[in-house]
């Protein structure tokens, strides 16, 4: 007996060391100068302009705030993973949320991020592309400040090719022309990953139809999406298709082409400032035009990506976190973006500054052009399974039949369906 | 098993030993049910549930409809094949490599602290970084495997369901043949030596002495080295994530839940994955332990 005696004594001086333990680590947690702290979680900007505006935004609140960025990886399903975890959880020390375009339907609905409404609406959302507008709504209703936006363009090689084509057959065409050897081949972004789904979506709007007509409503009609899908189907069968095509990023792309090993490449804004770093003897030579189309008759419509700023739900300072995500987006804010990330403006009217015009030397106007012009990815709380759907559908691109794209066009319509639905294993 | 069960008519010590083991061993039963019990219970509740991070409002009981939509989808068939399929190959290369790997430690006459530091290397590095080494390694644009000779320049290895296959084998039996070939040291050494010398006075050959002393020996420490690492691999997630994030038809059933719970949110459906792979996971523990039980007795000199 007296050993159990003493047995429970010990069990009980060890319990009460884990409970004084966890005391300890529970109260370290609190800070008691937080209040004023705003967390903005936000995709990592190598240039340093998430720094930048957010140091800027905390001086000019005069003491009301200290935004503190905490950096997420730079792979977008990673952000998102990291995002969500949190959200999920009702994490409060989210205050300000860098949202990606296609996260907003899925954060809206599942009530993590903050409307906006009234005047402060009115101004974040003044002069900005309507299109961008679109990508931080869900079912008419605001959800994030416009930041920087972002959209393809087809840059060549102007050494090798006289005039841009306009059209994906020319530009196949074009590269069978040059042959392998000579560079004839066309970097897009076909690895399995939401890159994938850009260029999908965008091939399928160019052809004049779209994945979705609504949150819950498939509508891919037949002709516009076979056309689409034989042009994919084509290129990824042809010459043009460099080696590694399915496994192809925005980065290997970008790579591939600053090597000279292609004339031609889809890829986002940052290619030309990365070029004119790492290869400056491709930058000299390197042309611009706008995303090619499917149809000759019908102008393309080039993807539109890019992030806004939302206000979590979760956040223990809403009112403050509002009045600083208006400051983080603001034009000023957008134009900081620019100069040192290169990432495009959300609002039309900066595009005509001398600071855009140097950060796009000869090209501010088709970028400007083409954000009018995309074709964004559906708005759907059930995002991620259309993009799941989509991918499983499609990928690899060398599986389609240029001849006749009927059968994948009937997968990928089923698995929309169930994607849409929220049905089944994706 | 048969000695420490109480008979009636036990005096107050045997029992008050009794509730002092209870008592000693309780935090480790309470730790064990708040981080092993509690999440297995509560994701076996999510799996009857139509539950959607997204769609907060909707959700509600719904039996087993999951599990019908899991099971009769046939990508959880392709994955489980997958798996099934890594398993089996991973698992027999890495029986006869550690095997080798295990005899080369015990032989080591000299540097054997040596030996066997370095052979544990691949076991110490983080899956995703030597995931990462390897996808590296046989990248077409920056990898060195390319330039190797036999091997054509523009091989896309992650870009066929092969190519991929045989890419993450390599990775995962470099990975963990130094955990078998340790585990199969650990049966070596129990071996007396006189068996050998016995054996060779007798005149058997070194095949001989392998196959009739060696191998029948060691069987209980080959089984549990098999049954570790089947489970291991059965749950193989990071190397695939890494090198295909399951492009090319190379999917194992892990990375189908994670696509189901992280990307989707699809709290109840991914929860069904997750309920099967345990069963599985289970099943393949019951069948090697049952197994091992038998053998274990089979095993033991003397009988």
């Amino acid at each position: 007996m007296e050993l159990t005696a003493r047995a429970a004594a010990i069990g009980l001086v060890f319990l009460g060391a884990v409970a004084l333990v966890v005391v300890l680590l529970a109260s370290g947690g609190e800070d008691a100068g937080r209040g004023r702290t705003l967390t903005f979680f936000v995709a990592i900007q190598p240039g340093g302009s998430i720094e930048e505006v957010s140091k800027r935004c905390s001086e000019e609140s005069n003491g009301r705030y200290t935004v503190e960025p905490e950096f997420l990886p730079t792979d977008a399903s990673q952000q998102r993973e990291q995002l969500v975890r949190r959200l999920g959880a009702d994490d409060s020390s989210i205050d300000i949320i860098g949202m990606d375009v296609i996260w907003t339907g899925e954060f809206a609905n599942a009530g993590w991020v903050e409307e906006w409404t009234g005047k402060r609406k009115q101004e974040v959302t003044e002069k900005v592309f309507p299109g961008v507008i679109e990508t931080a709504s869900f079912e008419g209703k605001l959800y994030a400040a416009p930041f920087n936006t972002n959209t393809q363009l087809l840059w060549y090689r102007k050494d090798l090719v006289k005039q841009p084509p306009r059209t994906w057959g020319e530009m196949i065409d074009a590269a069978e022309k040059l042959g392998r050897d000579n560079a004839g081949t066309i970097q897009v972004q076909a690895n399995r990953y939401e890159g994938f789904t850009v260029w999908a979506n965008a091939l399928i709007e160019s052809a004049g139809t779209q994945l979705l007509s609504g949150p819950e409503t498939v509508e891919l009609a037949e002709g516009p999406t076979t056309r689409a899908l034989e042009v994919m189907g084509r290129f990824a069968n042809s010459s043009a298709a460099p080696p590694s095509l399915s496994t192809s990023t925005e980065d290997t792309a970008r790579i591939a082409f600053e090597s000279g090993e292609s004339a031609f490449m889809t890829n986002y804004t940052f290619a030309y400032a990365s070029a004119k770093e790492e290869a400056p003897d491709i930058a000299k030579k390197m042309g611009f035009a706008r995303f090619p189309r499917i149809d000759a008759e019908r102008p393309s419509k080039p993807p539109l990506g890019g992030f806004n700023l939302a206000v979590s739900s979760f956040s223990e300072n809403k009112d403050i976190a509002f009045d600083a995500a208006a400051c983080l987006a603001e034009g000023k804010s957008q134009l900081t973006a620019t100069e040192l990330d290169g990432l495009p403006p959300s609002r039309s009217d900066l595009y005509s500054t001398k600071l855009v015009k140097t950060a796009y030397p000869g090209f501010a106007e088709l970028v400007k052009e083409s954000i009018e012009a995309a074709g964004p990815r559906p708005s759907t709380a059930a995002y991620q399974d259309v993009s799941l759907a989509v991918q499983r559908s499609l990928h690899p691109p060398d599986k389609i039949d240029p001849e006749d794209a009927t059968s994948v066009y009937d997968e990928l319509r089923s698995n929309l369906e169930d994607a849409v639905k929220r049905e089944g294993l994706l | 098993m048969s000695n420490g069960v109480a008979t009636a008519g036990t005096s107050d010590r045997t029992r008050s030993e009794h509730r002092l083991a209870w008592l000693l061993c309780a935090p480790a039963v309470i730790a064990m049910l708040a981080v092993t019990a509690y999440p297995i219970g509560y994701a076996i509740v999510l799996s009857v549930q139509q539950i959607d991070l997204r769609f907060p409002d909707e959700g509600g009981f719904v039996g087993l409809d999951n599990y019908t939509s899991v099971l009769s989808s046939q990508l959880w068939w392709t994955d489980v094949f997958n798996t099934v399929f890594l398993t089996v190959v991973t698992v027999s290369i890495e029986l006869v490599l550690g095997m080798a790997i295990a005899l080369v430690m015990h032989r080591a006459i000299f540097g054997r602290g040596v030996v066997r530091t370095a052979v544990l290397i691949p076991y110490g590095i983080i899956t995703v970084v030597a995931a990462f080494s390897w996808q590296f390694a046989f990248a077409p644009d920056s990898g060195f495997v390319n330039n190797l000779p036999l091997i054509s320049d523009e091989m896309d290895w992650f870009g066929g369901r092969f190519s991929s296959f045989a890419v993450i084998i390599m990775a995962e039996v470099w990975k963990t043949t130094p955990f078998m070939a340790l585990l199969l040291l650990a049966g070596l050494v129990t071996i007396d030596g006189q068996l050998y010398e016995a054996a060779k006075v007798d005149g058997a050959s070194a095949w001989q002495r392998f196959t009739r002393i060696t191998l029948p020996l060691m069987k209980p420490a080959i089984l549990v080295a098999l049954l570790f690492r089947t489970l291991d691999a059965f749950r193989v997630f990071d190397t695939i994530y890494i090198m295909t994030a399951g492009a090319q038809d190379t999917e194992s059933v892990s990375i189908l839940g994670f696509n189901q719970l992280i990307s989707r949110l699809n709290l109840g459906l991914g929860s069904a994955v997750s309920v099967l792979i345990f069963l599985c996971v289970v099943a393949i523990a019951f069948l090697y332990v049952k197994v091992l039980g038998t053998r274990v007795e089979e095993g033991r000199p003397g009988n």
